[in-house]
């Protein structure tokens, strides 16, 4: 079976994963110091910090949104069951023992089964979550009848702890993502194809049966 | 022609998110300028020279012929005097489950001296009038009136101790009728600086040091900065002087409030002026009170009465303040301190002498003040809480209003005869309240609003100082929720369990793989 280099992530989906990642790794190291987990810019700085990093991230997350949209490229993330259970024999078993990934990666299809079921949880429900808590935290006001109006909610208390229990979970997210990137066909391939968009794959007219075990170079 | 649109779509997008981020920027500055311009040029300008009156030209022997002078011009404000609560000592307020009551020195009761009953003479150098009747009662006649406390501009004029209000005699009456104007900070001082009989005794936040303070004491009054005057925020109608304090007040009106200046947004930057919806100016801007002389915060009469050979003593502290003293008890003295923090709606209730107390177990608040989160008119003030152990009937389940004060021994006044019961017995029988002879110490608490002090801004209270788990100020106020100081424990210990699994996780795979793949190239070779 011959190989090619591919460009399986382009620019705009580069920058879009990067920045997401900087901004996350920003608003989590802000955010739990607003949460009180420990005191490191001050309070008033990691708000504002916060904040400005909070728009960023809203305005990536539209560009990206639109991106998906218009190149049709939301159709990797839509979830799939089939092969779920090889792929979870492969994570659990076949990896220690070298045996090859049981679902071909492809332009069209980058993401195996489990990775699709992750990232549609991600942006369904994680993300927008975290966002729409987070335009509630900051457009929140006190109730009051006086001078400032906003939206004028009784209570941030609910809005504060399903904010600090999304950014929990992105947290433990985060944690396996990063250990995730060395399960690739080398330990760092995954990492090199999200840095150069290329990575070499399997020529697509020899597409198959993707559950066919193919052997590694 | 897509492509176009595309990208305009995106520009505006661009430009309405920039806008969002850099508009709170864009507010414009506060008037805290101008403000200080318009008192620092103030002049005190006098409307009247009163030494070219010939009616103040003479060398006045009795105070009541000043009072007299006065009156013959001023001929209408006798009227408004004596509708006053500085000339009556009692003023009318509502409150909440009791209706419109009478408050005052009759019958209100604090936890310092208890109340002034029995001991108007020496109370009443703080009234405004010359003298009491030979009961204790205020005089209504219009000659009664004492002007010059309030209105004496050359400093001099003192009221005689133990005299029912009348001034010392050996003053310059002529000089000082002559040179009468807008009361001045030692006017006021005088009397409200000393509450409770002695410097800041009871207000924590208004002392002599505020006769000519610098701006680290208080920034309005400081002599090195705006100089203000009481009266330039207690503004005054028909003598009727607005601002009061909730040690009798009970409700929302006629208040001085910090927005009458300020406005109600006077911060740059939105988050801070949001929070003024729920948290009052004093409680960032008054980081700490009693900054220069110590206030009173404990106060106990169950330890009073203790001779030495006989003979009634006083111990002090190490900065010189009353510890112990036989006619009173013990007491804890603070400075510098940092205020605590309750909600506030701007009404209070009060307990009336005859109240009958709830529950004797638990302290009894004096005068609670009223104020939720829920509440849209609470905010969050800062006070002083003074506590008191004083003396109850366990049986009737009233405070005691002994009988302290007498010229003589053997009157039954508990500072000559320390004798609690009789003084009790007499106290009571002159308020026409039952007393069944037995005594015990209640704790009671009373809550001190802290208004003045306000320090410069750099010294305000810091995000921090609230928004931190440990050691909040506000960690008494449970009823809502703040970011840095609160968390839902199961959400948060959940999560902790769940990054600790993934961290497991992650290193349990990557070492069965690390070691896996050791073994396969072992087998290899």
């Amino acid at each position: 079976m011959s190989k090619k280099y591919v460009l399986i992530y382009k620019g705009f989906e580069r920058f879009w994963h990067w920045m997401q990642a900087l901004l996350i790794f920003f608003l989590m190291f802000t955010g739990f110091e607003i949460h009180g987990s420990y005191s490191f810019l001050g309070f008033k700085e990691a708000v504002t910090y916060h904040n400005i990093a909070a728009y960023l991230f809203l305005a990536l997350t539209v560009f990206a949104i639109f991106w998906h949209f218009t190149t049709g490229e939301y159709k990797q993330y839509i979830p799939t069951f089939k092969n779920i259970k090889a792929q979870l024999d492969y994570y659990l078993l076949g990896i220690f023992r070298n045996a090859p990934h049981p679902t071909r990666k492809t332009l069209l299809s980058k993401l195996n089964p489990l990775q699709r079921l992750t990232y549609f949880g991600l942006k369904i429900i994680l993300i927008p979550a975290s966002i729409l808590s987070g335009i509630l935290y900051m457009l929140y006001r006190y109730p009051s009848r006086y001078g400032i109006e906003a939206i004028n909610i009784g209570s941030l208390e609910v809005i504060a702890i399903i904010h600090t229990a999304a950014a929990l979970l992105l947290v433990t997210f985060v944690i396996v993502h990063l250990y995730l990137i060395t399960t690739g066909t080398t330990i760092t391939s995954n990492l090199r194809a999200m840095l150069t968009g290329y990575e070499e794959l399997e020529e697509e007219e020899h597409k198959t049966n993707e559950t066919e075990s193919k052997s590694e170079v | 022609m897509r492509n176009i649109l595309i990208s305009l779509l995106f520009f505006g997008l661009f430009l309405a998110i920039s806008y969002g981020i850099l508009k709170s920027n864009e507010i414009e500055k506060p008037d805290i300028v101008k403000l200080k311009e318009k008192y620092l040029k103030r002049e005190m300008k006098k409307k009247a020279d009163h030494s070219k009156f010939e009616v103040l030209n003479k060398d006045f022997s009795e105070p009541r012929e000043i009072t007299q002078a006065c009156e013959t011009c001023h001929n209408l404000t006798a009227q408004e005097i004596m509708n006053s609560n500085h000339y009556n000592w009692e003023r009318v307020g509502y409150m909440k489950g009791r209706g419109i009551v009478y408050i005052g020195k009759k019958n209100a009761i604090n936890n310092y001296c208890i109340a002034a009953h029995g001991n108007e003479k020496s109370c009443a150098k703080c009234h405004v009038g010359l003298g009491l009747d030979k009961s204790g009662n205020i005089i209504t006649d219009p000659t009664n009136i004492d002007c010059m406390v309030c209105h004496d501009n050359t400093e001099t004029y003192m009221k005689a101790s133990e005299k029912g209000g009348e001034p010392v005699r050996t003053l310059d009456f002529k000089n000082i009728a002559q040179n009468v104007g807008k009361p001045k900070r030692s006017n006021c001082g005088v009397c409200h600086f000393f509450g409770g009989g002695g410097n800041n005794v009871k207000h924590g936040d208004l002392e002599s040091a505020q006769f000519e303070p610098l701006r680290d004491v208080d920034v309005h009054m400081a002599v090195d900065g705006v100089n203000m005057q009481c009266t330039d925020c207690h503004k005054t109608k028909e003598h009727n002087i607005f601002g009061k304090l909730y040690s009798i007040c009970s409700m929302n009106r006629e208040r001085t409030r910090c927005e009458d200046c300020h406005t109600e947004t006077p911060h740059r930057e939105d988050i801070i002026n949001e929070h003024g919806l729920k948290v009052s100016c004093q409680a960032c801007h008054i980081p700490v009170y009693a900054k220069v002389n110590s206030t009173k915060l404990y106060w106990d009469w169950s330890t009073a009465g203790k001779l030495k050979n006989g003979e009634p003593y006083v111990e002090e502290d190490e900065n010189g303040n009353h510890k112990y003293m036989s006619i009173k008890g013990s007491f804890v003295w603070g400075k510098n301190l940092k205020p605590d923090y309750v909600w506030f709606n701007g009404t209070a209730s009060h307990y009336l002498l005859g109240d009958k107390i709830k529950d004797p177990k638990s302290p009894l608040i004096l005068n609670p003040l009223y104020g939720s989160y829920e509440d849209e008119e609470s905010k969050i003030i800062p006070v002083k809480i003074h506590t008191a152990k004083q003396p109850y009937d366990p049986e009737n389940n009233i405070l005691i209003m002994p009988k302290l004060y007498s010229e003589e021994k053997g009157a039954g006044a508990f500072w000559k005869d320390f004798d609690w019961i009789k003084a009790s017995e007499i106290g009571m029988k002159e308020q026409g309240l039952p007393f069944s002879g037995k005594i015990d110490f209640i704790e009671t608490k009373m809550y001190w609003p802290v208004n003045h002090m306000v320090s410069t801004k750099d010294k305000s209270v810091r995000c921090e100082e609230c928004h931190t788990r440990n050691g909040s100020r506000i960690a008494n106020l449970r009823d809502f929720y703040i970011p840095g100081r609160d968390y839902s424990p199961l959400v948060d210990g959940m999560g902790k369990l769940l990054i600790i699994f993934a961290i497991f996780g992650v290193i349990a795979h990557g070492g069965g793989r690390i070691a896996a793949s050791y073994i396969r190239r072992r087998k290899m070779r």
